[in-house]
């Protein structure tokens, strides 16, 4: 009886037997990721450590997405170094500024496969997990240690088997049951552990809403979040796939503990300053002076997502200043094409290139003291988007509606 | 054997307020001890003290991937994390980075002389001795060489002779 991350973890670390939870294994990593922000440090530690050549340029992927473009000559000049970089060892996926938020980027371009292990240095690595693929975060002194020799230890996980019943109401989605499951665990109700989302809630969710649902393990703590792959997955990865992939699923009842969940009478949520387990239903925050709203990040920028705010914004007007940044150059043409950056644009809000924006409060949109944002992303800590500004973390939908009122507010009626 | 004065946290400390984002376009170690801790406690980067020891409940380092977090603490001195438990990839990053750590429920007052004991996984804070949990051997290793860059290159350079 073994779970997808044991079944993953042993082929990697190319096991004869199954390795149990708690086992520390030696994995070979399918595809490792670093964007602009880690790659620096992952740099200096892999010359640091005496290394000269990666283990495999073609299974290196790096996007440029935290600082794009650049805001100042020292990020202009850091960008500079990890191109060198890239240059000097051949490494063939490179996603310069402008082709989107890394997790997009990887996803889109067939690198999260089923049955796959694959590790970024970003914390919003989990992300993967949406196509069956064990994906997880590490820093930058691993990702130098994974450049060198393409494996890593790792700790067998323990599996926490969430199951997502019933069927989410309209203009309630993937970010609201993920921000009500952070909210019953906590921020810590997962750490060390792997997440498995199942249920019929998850089958019926988009590639898309599964991202995002996967994307906010780390919150809680968990080390990977895994939705089983199914046709939905298949086609998705028909035509962008980088290599085979098998299907890996859990036994029957493998797995440590279990949560079912009922999302039938669920209503949009919000996590509001400072945790992100600090979470409510929107009817109880409505009527909160917001400054900002910005929808966008590895957690809600994608064409879904954009499609719910314009048809939410299309004709009106908003009151609060809106930042709208697409998760990728993919989306943003795709959302051209279907007219919704002119909805958006004629509605009043500002329409930036791919990239993080001011998720981690670095560019592009970061708060005054004393602000109040309404943001698709996943933080919301004392000073992620500017120090003194408090940050609400809520759906597309949710940001959409609020934009409109210049107030916290539901898109439901 | 680690000793040092407590600074003593509680739950949830994330790592944007370990080390805000705005701050990590720089490779200057010194620039992130600066402020380090700044969204906590905006007096911690400038009175820590070489060899003090960090204090705190669950889920020490949560959020972001950032290595500059254990890097910022290191720089500004602090000796040792001591944590009711860690989020898990600052804990990775705290040994590749040579800053010590361990995992155990302790009771300390601000400015207690803390004494960590890593090859025991015992904390002693004013006589009284808590069991944490020791951490494997392999990981000991990699802190006892000062971090993962400096264990590679020792494995190297023993490879060379």
């Amino acid at each position: 009886m073994a779970t997808i991350s044991q079944k993953i973890l042993s082929r990697a670390a190319r096991l004869s037997h199954t390795a149990e939870p708690g086992e520390i294994v030696e994995a070979r990593v399918d595809y490792a990721m670093s964007h602009d922000g880690t790659s620096v440090l992952a740099i200096k530690a892999f010359r640091e450590m005496g290394s000269e050549s990666v283990w495999d340029p073609q299974r290196i992927v790096v996007p440029f997405d935290h600082i794009v473009p650049a805001n100042n000559e020292t990020a202009a000049t850091l960008q500079k170094e990890v191109r060198g970089f890239v240059k000097e060892q051949g490494i063939t996926n490179f996603f310069d500024c402008g082709y989107g938020v890394c997790h997009q980027v990887f996803c889109e371009e067939g690198f999260a496969l089923p049955g796959s292990l694959v590790i970024g240095a970003d914390s919003h690595s989990c992300t993967y997990g949406a196509f069956g693929a064990f994906g997880t975060g590490v820093g930058a002194t691993d990702m130098a240690e994974i450049y060198s020799r393409g494996r890593l230890w790792l700790k067998v996980p323990e599996t926490l088997n969430i199951e997502i019943e019933g069927k989410l109401r309209p203009l309630v989605t993937a970010k609201d049951v993920a921000l009500m499951v952070i909210g019953d665990l906590g921020a810590d109700g997962a750490t060390y552990r792997a997440i498995e989302y199942t249920g019929p809630a998850v089958e019926d969710m988009s590639m898309s809403g599964r991202m995002t649902l996967c994307n906010l393990g780390v919150e809680m703590g968990a080390k990977a979040a895994i939705v089983p792959p199914d046709q939905k997955t298949r086609e998705y990865l028909q035509g962008c796939a980088r290599e085979q992939y098998q299907h890996v699923v859990s036994d029957p009842d493998s797995g440590e503990c279990q949560r079912v969940y009922d999302v039938s009478d669920l209503g949009p949520m919000v996590a509001y300053p400072f945790r992100v387990d600090n979470v409510k239903p929107v009817s109880e925050l409505e009527g909160t002076e917001i400054d900002q709203v910005f929808v966008g990040t590895c957690t809600n920028g994608r064409l879904e997502d954009l499609e719910m705010v314009a048809k939410i914004l299309k004709g009106q007007t908003v009151k609060a200043r809106t930042l709208i940044i697409p998760a990728s150059r993919q989306v943003l043409l795709q959302a051209l094409s279907r007219g919704l950056i002119d909805i958006l644009v004629s509605a009043g809000a500002m329409v930036a290139p791919p990239g993080c924006g001011p998720c981690l409060g670095a560019h592009m949109g970061v708060l005054g003291e004393g602000e109040a944002c309404v943001s698709t992303s996943n933080r919301n800590f004392p000073g992620r988007m500017g120090r003194g500004g408090r940050v609400y973390l809520a759906s597309p939908a949710t940001a959409a509606a609020s934009a409109l009122k210049g107030y916290i507010s539901s898109a439901c009626i | 054997m680690i000793a040092g004065r407590a600074w003593v946290f509680g739950d949830d400390v994330d790592t944007d307020v370990i080390i805000p984002g705005k701050y990590l376009r720089t490779k200057d170690l010194s620039l992130l001890a600066e402020h380090v801790m700044e969204g906590l406690d905006p007096k911690f980067a400038s009175s820590v003290e070489k060899g003090d020891v960090l204090v705190a409940g669950r889920n020490f380092g949560c959020g972001s991937s950032r290595e500059q977090a254990p890097l910022a603490l290191r720089e500004a001195g602090v000796s040792a994390v001591v944590a009711r438990s860690f989020a898990r990839i600052f804990y990775r990053n705290a040994i590749n980075v040579g800053l010590p750590l361990i995992e155990a429920d302790v009771e300390a007052r601000q400015g207690d002389v803390v004494e960590v004991d890593l090859s025991s996984g015992t904390v002693r804070v004013n006589d009284r001795v808590f069991q944490g949990s020791k951490l494997p051997d392999f990981l000991l290793e990699i802190l006892k060489d000062g971090g993962l860059v400096a264990h590679r290159r020792k494995a190297k350079e023993k490879g060379r002779t």
